[in-house]
């Protein structure tokens, strides 16, 4: 690995040349320059499987190297690398982020084919990537913040590509603030293991690998836990788990492919990649894994429900991401038992919620960019490629075997059933129920979209398949759909790989024997699935039924916003109200009132200036006078002293 | 007579001299403030440098008594008397005072400055120290030694003062022309076309020459008999020294039909 | 005669040199103010190179009589500079910079 190591850093150099280059080009690449951005795209990829494949290669020893490339800061006890840690945890990122992130450069070239800003799309998509890898590829916390807020930045850039519609600019604005939330746990988080061990890099931290001294094992238990709730929190803004889980389907504003890019290689998977990578002091800390896991199991069925109750085709499947994060958390919280699983379903679910992401793009391509499933129905007929890739990322995202998420989603849900007393029970339930209502409204979106009847009318609506270089990213990710998942669980491959950075997850028995809970998890999805078909395979009414009071407030995400704006937003303003009250009307009216008295003391002063040389030359006199005098006094009263 | 006397002292000629001038300096420094013209105030100065100057002679400086009479009563005062020539000699100072209180408070800081001064001098106790030798005070390459040893810098830049200070008067003063050169041609063209206007063409009449006065100031008679005011130079005529031309000559006819003034030429009928 | 009789003088005339300088309106009898306050100065300089025995004092006479003569030269040609312009010799026709 050390002989190809110096390549690394052109990983994020090329998509970051790649964006400044169009940012900076202006109007005269209009034209061509989305090329540039998917040659960007293309070279990071090319060289990040490279390296990937360079790594399975590699001695499982000198799996784990890190490259720095310059002394970032020194301040004090405080010295900071910009260092890259390449290890197969981020080496899996790369290949995620890069494959994925190529895929949706090559489909969104078609797709904004027609947008007057497509250079700018493709510098923020750049952008993203370039802050994606540089977040996963850091190797201190400090590093990863750049590349955490870098995300934040693009995402924001590209939630609000079309902010010339207010909806979609306040969404960016939400998703943007939301995230500078769960930033605040990471600058916590960095200022408390400062604090306690005088270090961010996670050499020092974490220790490197199975072996070697983690500073974070001294820490208390106070302080682990601390830390630990930060990371969460910060993990909770940006994966979008509960409670700040807000801004993700306000997120659909963006354009689709960005939708596929935040939900599949970037974005919502930084938070799972920062808990993971932090393991060790969330093992250092039980109170907090228990938090995480709460939180994930909350956040899986929020999702699932939220997911059952929309009729927007991005905003179900975002709910959808919500719910599957939601698992990953779960699984990261439960120790090293599930890290690796964590990663393994990131990976699974990268490829086929890209997939979908991509798949539902198509259909709204097709569709005069309609969303609302309502109108859709029997699209399978028109749109043959798009239905079965997404036919694909359904059997794989209800975790039917042999799809790649029956491949990591049931190792979840075994992971989840491991431990003792009420725990396993709980989450494990949870996570099996999520699977079902994971089921239903999944079936229910295929349902509405490609079977049944059609519920859109011809001239108005002139469905057809998307062009090559849009259909053909959605078979790649497809095939990734059906046959990934078994290829990394074939022989533990997938847990060996990462064993280096995760440890190893061990043989724990789940409370329930592992082919019963097999077979149960496969029960309940397909009843979900079946449910869902039986429910949406006749008409579906163009207005939404009132629904049931679940339904209603599914609809509205649980009121999450109106909780949010009653607990933070509003008192928020009103504090500012009264703070701008205060500053209008006492600091404001103080400094004018001294202005004003200075002022008014300048114009009495301004009456000694007559202009008459004369009185000038009066006061001078005075002063030598006045001078004379002094210097007489002193003189005699230190003549008399001295005598 | 010990040396630090010596120094302290005075001889009882030089006490005479001291309280002959002193007293008349101060008189004519006073006349200053008080005399309305300046070109009083001017001679009042020159009298107070020109005691100066003695006195310097008598306190043992000969060479700086000559330069303050050369520099000061020669130069310094000529070239006031000369901008007081150019300014107008007549301009006399009305005393009244137009800035409020500044009367008092000017007097009141001038004998302040006076009372403070003297009293400090009075009060002073001065080093004895050694009396100027003969040598010293009849020779002037003693100071010429200190100014061109010690202070031979200060005496270069000082040079440059005096170049730099001519120079800025000379920019100061120097006098733009602001309209186009009167030549003949251009006068001649001027009285062309002011005939149009009742101008003369031809140069004014000269004044008149009598056998009872042969004066630049009396008016010469026209061939009507009647007396030609304009054949009077301008400023005899604004001054009011004109004189009537002899009455005798002069036929008498009703006012009315008197002879006018021609209007002026533009550039002025003193060419008469 | 004590020889600080001198120096009295000199302080006598220059605090009439300075009330000249404040109470005439004509500059150029304002200018003579100051040319009585320099003598005055130059007077004490000469009596104290007298009482001290050196010749140091003269000189700075003789210098202040130099460059009283350079702020002559400068000081009459703004003098007249000022009456050509606005036909007046009087400091306080000059007052246009007043609060």
């Amino acid at each position: 690995m050390n002989d190809v190591i110096g390549y690394a850093p052109w990983l994020v150099g090329f998509p970051l040349i790649g964006a400044a280059v169009l940012l900076l080009g202006g109007r005269a690449l209009d034209k061509w320059g989305h090329w540039i951005g998917v040659l960007a795209s293309s070279a990071s990829m090319i060289l990040g499987l490279w390296l990937l494949f360079r790594m399975i290669g590699a001695d499982p020893a000198d799996r784990v190297v890190d490259h720095s490339l310059w002394t970032w800061l020194s301040a004090g006890g405080l010295d900071v690398n910009l260092a890259l840690r390449l290890d197969p945890l981020s080496m899996t990122f790369v290949g995620l982020v890069t494959f994925v992130g190529w895929l949706i450069h090559l489909y969104s070239v078609e797709y904004m084919a027609h947008d007057p800003h497509r250079r700018r799309f493709f510098a923020y998509l750049n952008l993203f990537i370039a802050a994606m890898l540089v977040l996963v590829l850091a190797d201190s916390y400090l590093v990863l913040f750049i590349g955490w807020e870098g995300v934040g930045l693009a995402s924001y850039l590209l939630i609000g590509f079309w902010d010339h519609k207010r909806p979609n600019a306040v969404a960016a604005k939400k998703a943007f603030v939301m995230n500078r939330v769960g930033d605040m746990g990471l600058i916590v988080a960095m200022a408390l293991l400062f604090a306690h061990t005088g270090a961010l890099d996670y050499g020092t931290l974490l220790g490197s690998g199975a072996s070697g001294t983690a500073a974070v094992d001294g820490l208390d238990q106070g302080t682990a836990t601390a830390v630990g709730l930060a990371l969460l929190l910060a993990a909770c803004g940006k994966s979008a788990q509960f409670p700040l889980q807000a801004w993700l389907g306000d997120a659909m504003a963006g354009p689709t492919p960005v939708s596929a890019l935040i939900h599949a290689a970037t974005m919502v998977t930084a938070g799972v990649y920062l808990l993971v990578r932090s393991g060790p002091i969330l093992d250092a800390a039980p109170t907090a894994q228990l938090v995480v896991v709460i939180v994930g199991s909350v956040t899986l069925i929020f999702g699932a429900i939220v997911g059952c109750a929309k009729d927007d085709i991005k905003k179900a499947l975002a709910a959808s991401t919500m719910s599957q994060i939601g698992y990953m958390m779960l699984a990261a919280g439960l120790g090293p038992v599930g890290y690796a699983f964590a990663i393994f379903h990131l990976i699974t679910h990268g490829f086929f919620k890209a997939g979908l992401f991509l798949g539902a793009g198509s259909v709204m391509h097709g569709m005069n960019d309609e969303v609302n499933m309502r109108g859709f129905g029997a699209l399978r007929h028109v749109m043959r490629l798009t239905a079965w890739s997404m036919f694909f990322g359904w059997l794989a995202i209800l975790g039917i075997p042999p799809f790649s998420g029956f491949w990591s989603k049931d190792k979840i849900i075994e992971a989840a059933f491991v431990g003792e007393g009420w725990q396993p029970w709980v989450f494990g339930g949870a996570a099996l129920i999520g699977a079902g209502i994971t089921a239903f409204y999944m079936t229910r979106l295929m349902t509405m979209t490609f079977w049944g009847r059609p519920r859109w009318t011809e001239p108005e609506y002139h469905p057809h398949e998307s062009p090559g270089l849009m259909v053909w990213p959605q078979v790649v990710l497809a095939v990734g759909s059906i046959a990934l998942g078994g290829v990394l669980a074939f022989g533990d491959v997938f847990t060996t790989w990462l064993e280096p950075v995760v440890g190893t997850p061990g043989h724990h028995e789940p409370v329930l024997a592992v082919p019963v809970l097999m077979g149960a998890t496969i029960g309940v999805v397909v009843l979900g699935a079946v449910i869902g078909y039986a429910m949406y395979r006749r008409d579906v009414p163009a207005e939404a039924p009132r629904g049931s009071v679940l339904t209603r407030a599914a609809r509205r995400d649980l009121f999450q916003d109106t909780v949010n704006e009653g607990l933070v937003m509003k008192p928020g303003q009103g504090v500012t109200a009264v703070l701008v009250t205060a500053d209008t009307g006492v600091i404001a009216r103080g400094w004018a009132t001294l202005a004003g008295g200075v002022a008014a003391l300048g114009a009495w002063l301004r009456k000694a200036q007559t202009g008459y040389v004369r009185a000038y030359a009066a006061s001078m006199a005075a002063g030598v006078l006045i001078i004379g005098v002094v210097i007489a006094l002193v003189a005699t009263l230190g003549q008399t002293a001295g005598a | 007579m010990t040396p630090d006397m010596a120094a302290m002292t005075t001889t009882d000629g030089e006490a005479f001299l001291f309280w002959v001038l002193a007293p008349l300096m101060v008189l004519a420094a006073l006349g200053l403030l008080f005399v309305r013209r300046a070109v009083h105030a001017a001679l009042c100065l020159v009298f107070v440098m020109v005691s100066l100057a003695i006195m310097y002679i008598a306190s043992g400086a000969p060479f700086l008594g000559v330069v303050q009479v050369v520099v000061y009563t020669g130069a310094v005062m000529m070239l006031f008397l000369f901008v007081l020539m150019l300014v107008g000699v007549d301009a006399s100072d009305s005393l009244t005072e137009t800035i409020r209180g500044q009367r008092w408070i000017g007097l009141l800081l001038g004998l302040g400055l006076a009372v403070v001064l003297i009293g400090v001098v009075s009060r002073a106790t001065f080093l004895p120290g050694t009396p100027l030798t003969e040598n010293q005070v009849a020779n002037p390459v003693g100071l010429a030694r200190i100014l061109f040893g010690d202070y031979v810098l200060a005496m270069e830049t000082v040079g440059v003062l005096l170049v730099t200070a001519a120079m800025g008067a000379l920019v100061l003063t120097h006098r733009r022309r602001l309209e186009t050169k009167r030549t003949q041609r251009w006068v001649a063209e001027q009285r062309v076309k002011a005939l149009a206007e009742g101008g003369t063409l031809t140069p004014l009449p000269a004044p008149g020459v009598y056998a009872q006065s042969n004066a630049m100031d009396t008016p010469a008679l026209g061939p009507d008999g009647r007396p030609l005011e304009h054949s009077v130079s301008r400023v005899l005529r604004i001054r009011g020294q004109e004189k009537a031309a002899p009455a005798s000559l002069v036929e008498t006819r009703s006012a009315g039909q008197v002879s006018t003034v021609p209007a002026a030429t533009p550039d002025g009928g003193e060419d008469s | 005669m004590e020889i600080t009789n001198y120096v009295v003088l000199a302080c006598i005339l220059f605090a009439i040199g300075a009330t000249t300088v404040l109470l005439r309106r004509n500059a150029i009898v304002v200018f003579m103010g100051v040319e009585l306050m320099l003598n005055a100065t130059n007077l004490a300089f000469v009596t104290f190179a007298r009482i001290h025995g050196d010749l140091t004092g003269q000189v700075l006479a003789f210098f202040v009589m130099v460059v009283a003569a350079a702020e002559v030269v400068v000081g009459l040609a703004i003098i007249v500079t000022i009456f050509r312009t606005r036909r007046s010799a009087s400091v306080d026709d000059v007052n246009l910079l007043h609060g």
